[in-house]
């Protein structure tokens, strides 16, 4: 029907039954919207087809590898020995690529034992040493990713219902004041203060979003403007709170940090005591299959989804199209809470001036990358603890010769790649397909 | 200029979208490329405008081979389009939208370079130097002048009217010196009025020797305007008729059986009043009145045509029946007010509503057929038990559907956006109709579409009607006004002009659309009068005088 003349090979002669679309939908991530989605089409000759033509999640990982090598690339350059070799590269070519070699995958297997596996704790583990040391890179990572992916979690929500969430931040700063202010300020037994705390950091940062969405819905505010300003607002009552004996401010100090809060408000351990992974991850997985199950099998989730597709078509079919704004930015801000509430209970650390961090930000990069599905999120969010813990370990390992900074460089490339389909197809000679997910990320700033 | 296409073929994977298509066009006619949607008709287009690069085949034109790599080299070989959605800036202006890509330009006392490609009298070599407005200005109106294509130069495009802006788009093209151009399905989105002016401009464009290849799927409308006739379809050309080739003739070429042109059924048996609608008032957009106080009744078991040109308050007034707009006054269905209810409570008191645009409001795209088949429906049981949905219940009342109205989709997970418009269209009527409805609101119902799919449109709105439903039929489309209403009712600017018959001659019910009838059907004040007859009112009219009906040949070659 509509003709519009791409000047792509698809230029969609509309025959009725035209394949091609089913091979790339079944190709795609497991995790694809609809209810009535089924599982058994993968066969082979459709994988293969999906990879030719580069699905979506082909791209992804050529995407990682791609930025992979052009870090790589980075590390040489900040090596003064391969640098050197390489200026004397025609007297002796074997010895400058040598040089490059091990300089690139030094730091990437640091990276990987760092982050992810390191072999020598299996050859200890099989002469007597702890076993629990083999789990301590995964464990690390996972408490790393913990905060991305619901902050992450929180950006996706909200883009499936078409809107976009800035916001992240400021909700989780609504979340940690509370988290904390609960945390420190009752006394509760174990378990109780916990869920109370947690279910607090929830309503404080739902609140926030609540509040997003009924300025969209009842003004027609852009939801992009109001978070970002919000954001603000958020960082200065945080500071305002922590700089006031009456309010947050730990008692005898003049610096802006709250108190510490109660041991029974912590959550426990999973894999260890901090920096390994606690109940936070279990929150985190928990949300994330949560939030997938809302979206593929509610009618809400089909109300967000359509709202999001199509506003129009929704308000035609009888959706109520604000309720569904207002509602999905409480859900989005209650887990950007839910996010603080993994930092404050789950580290050990006290909610300072700064503690936000980039956890709003990453989590819009974490929500991209993972093309905002549930699924995706979390696959994403580990992606970007195992790149932070690896880096930490890196710099350690090759005594700052490649600083930890290489990892947000990695990040950058890699949202980067994936935000530019056309580049890695051309690079890698794949062909086209027709929509990829982040042509709609970028439809989705229309609101 | 004279064009030749010789065998040319395209396949997209397995499917031969063009299959060793010959076609000329002779300097100064008008061709008509006649097909059903999906037929091949806009790749063949595509492949002459260099959009599309054709496996086999060559393109001539004078006798000589040309190589049409690009909308560049089609422009430069003379070959014009107008595609069916326009490509303009709507924030420019008509001047500055014309002259994008190749805009006049002063330069500082340098002498004007007249070199390259784009090169013609009219314009200059795209290169640094101040924009000429003035000489882009005076060019739009010298062309507007002489094809009497009346435009506002200095007009922003988002503020004309669809029809004005497609003028826009063909000066573009004359301004780059076209000697042929193609209209990609040109009256898809006009109005009556506008199609005549538009046949009108085509007509002084072929008397200045241009030629053009109209692309249509509108029987009247080739008839009407071209010179010859070629039918495509399934991607071969199947026929090279005259344009006084026969309606049915036509239609079955293009369909490959027979078929039929105005649905049969029987006369209307109106029992009770489903719908009434009083003193009921629509604001438009800047706070006018788009609809102003009507009152209509419609009855169970009889269809009510809302006849009108486009814009005269039609797509407010069915928003509003559905909710989607605010509006004053009464709407009571079955007894109950509806006035103050929901779009959702209104659907479930028994509303089936096909709206006036599909592709924005009746489907979204990017979802499967299957769950375009619940849109309004997804909360109700079977598909929903509290908030959990149930996916199977939904695929199997999908894989149903699909099946008892035949859309063809090569499967229920297909993207709903994929399928060709006559196939969404009837995906948006098989959910609107497969469930018990009271009422059934359809907006312009086979806009766009092809003459099988309007056939089958027709059929089952007809098949609701005897099935007890009181059905409102919003259309332009006169032939459709007269295939389906039981009774007319005619909006001119936002009010009911008149209540008339089906047997009104067409002359009087376009008099009436025009806005004259405003005072002419006060004047028969018995049986057309403002004062709201009701149905059996209507009933009693006495047949049809024999001079006022007319033969739809006749309306052709006007």
């Amino acid at each position: 029907m509509s003709d519009i003349p791409v000047a792509g090979p698809e230029p969609a002669p509309a025959a009725p039954g035209t394949p091609a679309t089913p091979a790339t939908e079944a190709g795609g991530p497991a995790e694809t919207p609809g209810p009535a989605t089924s599982r058994s089409r993968l066969t082979g000759a459709v994988l293969i087809q999906a990879i030719t033509h580069g699905s979506s999640t082909v791209i992804t990982i050529l995407a990682i590898f791609l930025a992979l090598v052009v870090g790589g690339v980075l590390i040489v350059f900040s090596d003064p020995v391969v640098t050197r070799a390489w200026s004397s590269f025609f007297a002796n070519p074997g010895y400058a690529l040598a040089q490059t070699w091990d300089a690139v995958s030094f730091a990437y297997s640091q990276m990987f034992e760092g982050a992810i596996l390191n072999p020598a704790t299996i050859s200890a583990a099989a002469h007597g040493g702890s076993i629990a040391a083999i789990f301590y890179p995964l464990s690390s990572t996972c408490a790393q990713a913990t905060p991305l992916i619901l902050t992450g979690l929180s950006v996706a929500i909200a883009f499936r219902a078409g809107l976009f969430n800035i916001g992240a931040a400021g909700q989780w700063v609504g979340g940690a004041i509370v988290a904390t202010w609960l945390g420190f300020g009752l006394s509760l037994p174990p378990v109780i203060h916990i869920i109370v705390c947690v279910l607090g950091a929830f309503v404080g940062g739902a609140v926030i979003g609540w509040f997003v969405g009924l300025l969209k819905a009842k003004t027609g505010a852009h939801e992009v403007i109001v978070t970002i300003m919000l954001n603000y607002v958020m960082y200065d009552l945080l500071q305002y709170l922590l700089s006031h004996q009456s309010m947050l401010q730990q008692p005898h100090q003049t610096n802006q940090v709250a108190p510490f809060i109660a041991d029974n408000a912590n959550l426990g351990h999973v894999g260890g005591p901090p920096p390994q992974a606690g109940v936070g991850f279990l929150i985190a997985v928990a949300a994330a299959l949560g939030v997938a199950w809302l979206l593929s099998r509610t009618t809400t989730g089909f109300q967000f989804r359509t709202v999001g597709a199509s506003p129009s078509a929704a308000r035609t079919a009888g959706i109520k199209v604000e309720r569904s704004w207002i509602l999905v930015m409480l859900l989005a801000g209650g887990l950007a809470g839910l996010s603080a509430a993994t930092v404050i209970q789950g580290t050990g650390t006290q909610l300072t001036f700064n503690s936000y961090g980039t956890y709003g930000p990453d989590g819009i990069t974490v929500a991209l990358l993972g093309r905002a599905k549930p699924l995706g999120v979390v696959l994403a969010g580990l992606l970007f603890g195992a790149l932070h813990v690896g880096g930490t370990f890196v710099e350690a390992a090759t005594l700052g010769q490649v600083p930890a900074d290489i990892v947000q460089v990695l990040e950058g490339l890699i949202v980067l790649f994936v935000a530019a389909p056309a580049l890695i197809r051309a690079v890698f000679r794949l062909r086209a397909t027709a929509g990829t997910g982040m042509e709609a990320a970028a439809k989705g700033w229309n609101g | 200029m004279k064009l030749e296409l010789r065998g040319i073929t395209k396949r997209f994977g397995s499917l031969v979208a063009n299959d060793h298509i010959d076609l000329v066009v002779q300097p100064g006619k008008i061709v008509a490329l006649l097909g059903e949607n999906g037929a091949g008709k806009t790749t063949l287009m595509n492949v002459l405008y260099g959009l599309v690069q054709p496996d086999e085949g060559e393109i001539l034109v004078n006798d000589e081979p040309v190589h049409i790599r690009s909308p560049k080299d089609a422009i430069s070989a003379g070959v014009g389009m107008v595609h069916q959605h326009f490509m303009l800036v709507p924030v420019f202006t008509v001047a500055e939208n014309v002259t994008l890509g190749a805009e006049p330009v002063r330069r500082f006392g340098l002498p004007e370079l007249n070199l390259g490609p784009l090169h013609s009298p009219r314009l200059s070599v795209p290169s640094p130097g101040l924009l000429d407005r003035r000489r882009a200005r005076a060019s739009v109106e010298e062309l507007s002048q002489r094809f009497g294509l009346r435009v506002d130069p200095d007009a922003y495009v988002e503020d004309l009217p669809v029809g004005v802006q497609q003028r826009v788009e063909i000066i573009k093209a004359l301004l780059r010196d076209a000697s042929i151009l193609i209209l990609d399905e040109p009256t898809a989105v006009l109005t009556p009025g506008e199609t005549e002016d538009l046949f009108q401009i085509m007509g002084q464009l072929r008397d200045s020797g241009r030629s053009i290849v109209f692309i249509s799927h509108k029987l009247k409308e080739v008839q009407a305007i071209a010179d010859s006739i070629t039918v495509i379809r399934r991607g071969k050309v199947v026929a090279e008729r005259p344009p006084s080739t026969s309606d049915a003739e036509l239609a079955a070429l293009m369909v490959g059986r027979s078929v039929q042109l105005r649905v049969s059924k029987e006369t209307a048996r109106p029992a009770g009043v489903v719908l009434a609608v009083s003193d009921f008032s629509v604001p438009g957009e800047h706070g006018e009145l788009a609809v102003q106080s009507i009152s209509f009744d419609v009855r169970a078991g009889e269809i009510l045509g809302i006849a009108g040109v486009q814009g005269n308050g039609q797509t407010e007034l069915c928003e509003a029946l559905m909710g989607l707009r605010p509006s004053t006054g009464s709407i009571v269905l079955d007894g109950t007010d509806i006035s103050a209810a929901s779009t959702r409570d209104r659907l479930r008191a028994g509303i089936g509503y096909i709206p006036e645009d599909r592709q924005e409001d009746g489907l979204v795209g990017g979802f499967s057929v299957a769950d375009n088949l619940i849109l309004d429906v997804y909360d109700r049981p079977p598909y929903a038990a509290g908030i959990a949905m149930k996916p199977d219940a939904v695929r199997k009342a999908a894989l149903h559907l699909v099946n008892e109205y035949d859309v063809r989709t090569s499967s229920v997970l297909t993207a709903a956006g994929t399928l060709s418009g006559g196939n969404q269209q009837k995906v948006v009527v098989a959910r609107e109709l497969s469930r018990p409805n009271k009422l059934m609101l359809a907006s312009q119902p086979t806009r766009g579409l092809d003459v099988g799919s309007i056939e089958f449109v027709h059929s089952e709105i007809v098949k609701q009607r005897d099935r007890g439903v009181a059905v409102v039929i919003v259309s332009s489309e006169l032939d459709e006004i007269y295939a389906l209403s039981d009774r007319i009712a005619v909006m001119y600017e936002g009010k009911i002009v008149g209540f008339c018959s089906p047997d009104v001659a067409e002359q009087e019910l376009g008099l009436l659309m025009a806005g004259a009838g405003a005072g002419a059907a006060e004047q028969r004040g018995d049986d057309a009068g403002p004062h709201l007859p009701t149905a059996d009112e209507i009933l009693e009219i006495p047949g049809p005088s024999a001079d006022h009906a007319q033969p739809p040949a006749e309306e052709a070659e006007k």
